[in-house]
């Protein structure tokens, strides 16, 4: 055994096939009663749709469906097992009141199309979290439809687009920093923009004089994000919106990485136009196979006109209720009002929370991140001399002497108990180590993992052959990653199992 | 590896030879290598026009998908077809596996491109960041 390996031990965990093997025919894990109703031939009252053949369905007990999905669970791993330092993810604590809270018979089994008097309690909540997400945001309107942040994306470049029209140009381009989530260039390529890239300085942020050259009466809007996916403050984020608006632009926030913002600084007060949020990310509702997400999108007054309908408004009796009477809306985006579920957890938390609790939280984030800069400062190296927000991206520049690179690294990491951070993203840093501690881990967990990270590097220098062979504890060793990209096998077919070992 | 000297490169790091009024177009050494193993390239059908600068395609590696940008304006007149099956030619011989030739609208934009010596300088300041 390793003695290094502090976190992660081996432990007998149970081989399991799929679900589809281990049918067997006429199986059955339920029992009906007897039938008191005259029998029906389905295919003299449906006709050709009745079908007799329902395809490969597996036939297994109670018992053995159980035990299939309890031990694929046991080979999880997620945030309540430990750090998932992913960069740009967020993936923060998804705390239990937040879950007791949207379970509420009321909430949890509330529909969508009862009546607005017996819905005013949701009403409320949905009247709530806008309200919250403004003032946070420093923003006059919002929506809270769109599904989860790229959908939020296209939701704002949607409103740019109509704003500009009603103005009578909806203009080619947007500019976009080099720096970005690979979303937004998709995003401004969906609403029908020309997209123009955008080169960072060398301290990671805008370039200032490129801005002023690019920027002219053909570009819709710069999408900036901030802090910026390496996790810096784009400092002259005031002169970039300026320069953008003097050109009659406007400023779009992929608003990701908040977190490192709330309660501390308004996007709407440094120039932002128009934003999403992540509320899977830094408003702690689940994320990734938890989800859904949920991405709202808040934006100063000019805009309101066009938020997609419905909008909660208050009555003239003083009830909540839907206004879907607002001719110059982008339509809707997505069916009903979003995914309700997601904003009553993330009401729950920003009341949770209180003011200073999110204050506090964005400070800790903070504070966490520049821990694991410090302490790995000079074991990895660190590309941007500016100082970190929420996250810190460290580069593979020290290990590629040794032909190790960031992404053999991370799964060297999966042996010392820890899912890896992100890999080889933001692109402008090459061979990069994206870390997002977020406010969540407590400073033994992050000692664990500077430990398995100063580790790492001493067996890159000494032992690399370890690193390049890496995971060798779990369940499968290293896949080849190229050749399932290069031949991906999309789904399982009955004849691969008579054709295993292929 | 060096880079061929009858070749012409971008900042972008494509590569183009030109033969007569015909450009063929690849990308280079130095893109494969910060790419990894490429998995699929996505190239214009022939007809297709192309503008010095603009995005022509994408060439996908295991991580990262990335634009591929014209060194040249003109009409394509034929694409790689063994790129499909065989993306990791890309890998293998950057230089040698061209992705098209086209039909240059206008050959003098060549001359706005990098010599060999200055591409290879370039890309060693850029590593050098």
């Amino acid at each position: 055994m390793n003695r290094k390996i502090k976190k992660a031990t081996t432990h007998v965990i149970q081989n399991e096939g799929l679900i589809f093997e281990k049918s067997s025919p006429g199986k059955k894990g339920y029992k009906l009663p007897e039938l008191d109703v005259p029998e029906v031939n389905p295919s003299q009252v449906l006709g050709n749709a009745a079908r007799a053949d329902l395809g490969n369905m597996p036939e297994v007990s109670e018992i053995e469906i159980i035990r299939h999905f309890t031990r694929i669970s046991t080979w999880n791993y997620g945030v309540d097992t430990g750090l998932y330092p992913l960069g740009s993810c967020t993936m923060k604590y998804n705390p239990r009141i937040n879950e007791i809270v949207a379970r509420l018979d009321g909430l949890a089994n509330a529909h969508p199309y009862q009546p607005e008097k017996v819905s005013q309690g949701a009403l409320l909540i949905l009247q709530a979290l806008r309200k919250a997400l403004m003032e946070i945001c420093g923003m006059e309107a919002i929506t809270l439809q769109p599904a989860a942040g790229a959908h939020g994306e296209l939701t704002g470049i949607l409103l740019v687009r109509a704003y500009l029209q009603s103005q009578g140009n909806p203009r080619k381009k947007i500019l976009i920093p080099d720096s970005a989530h690979g979303t937004n260039p998709a995003t401004a390529a969906i609403a029908g923009y020309e997209v123009e890239n955008l080169k960072s300085n060398a301290h990671g942020m805008v370039d200032i004089p490129s801005l002023e050259a690019q920027m002219n009466e053909d570009v819709a809007a710069l999408m900036v994000t901030n802090p910026n996916t390496v996790g810096l403050f784009e400092q002259e984020i005031h002169k970039v919106a300026e320069i953008v608006h003097r050109k009659g632009g406007l400023v779009y926030m992929d608003g990701a990485n908040m977190n490192a913002l709330v309660g501390k600084v308004r996007p709407g007060d440094f120039g932002i136009d128009v934003m999403h949020l992540n509320l899977h990310k830094t408003f702690s509702t689940p994320h990734g196979g938890g989800g859904p997400g949920s991405g709202p999108v808040a934006c100063k007054k000019i805009m309101e006109p066009f938020l997609p309908i419905p909008v909660v408004v208050t009555k003239k009796d003083g009830t909540l209720g839907f206004d879907y009477d607002r001719p110059q809306s982008i339509g809707r985006v997505r069916a009903f009002y979003g995914n309700f579920g997601m904003h009553v957890r993330a009401l729950a938390y920003i009341m949770a929370n209180g003011r200073d609790g999110l204050v506090q939280t964005t400070e800790d984030a903070v504070l966490n991140a520049n821990y694991i800069r410090k302490k790995l400062d000079g074991v990895y190296e660190l590309p941007y001399s500016t100082p970190s927000m929420h996250e810190v991206v460290f580069s593979d520049h020290k290990q590629t002497a040794k032909g190790i690179k960031t992404g053999d690294i991370a799964k060297r990491l999966i042996d010392y108990g820890f899912h890896p951070y992100t890999v080889s993203f933001p692109m402008i840093v090459h061979g990069a180590l994206m870390i997002e501690p977020t406010e969540s881990e407590s400073l033994e967990e992050m000692d664990l993992f500077i430990d398995a990270m100063k580790n790492i590097a001493e067996e890159c220098e000494n032992t690399p052959e370890v690193v390049l062979s890496a995971p060798h504890t779990t369940r499968i060793g290293r896949l080849d990653e190229t050749r399932a990209a290069r031949q991906p096998i999309l789904r399982w077919k009955p004849q691969a199992q008579s054709a295993k070992g292929d | 590896m060096a880079y061929p000297a009858d070749l012409k490169y971008t900042k972008e790091h494509e590569w183009i030879k030109v033969e007569g009024d015909t450009g063929i177009i690849g990308i280079t050494d130095h893109a494969q290598k910060a790419l990894g193993d490429i998995v699929f390239v996505e190239l214009p059908k022939p007809g297709a026009t192309l503008t010095q600068g603009k995005s022509l395609g994408t060439v996908e590696s295991v991580k990262a998908v990335s634009d591929i940008y014209a060194p040249a304006s003109g009409t394509v007149t034929e694409v790689n077809q063994e790129l499909n099956t065989a993306p990791e030619k890309v890998n293998a011989d950057p230089h040698g596996a061209w992705m098209l030739k086209v039909k240059l609208s206008n050959p003098g934009e060549v001359k706005n491109l990098l010599s060999a010596a200055d591409y290879e300088k370039f890309v060693a300041e850029e590593d050098g960041h």
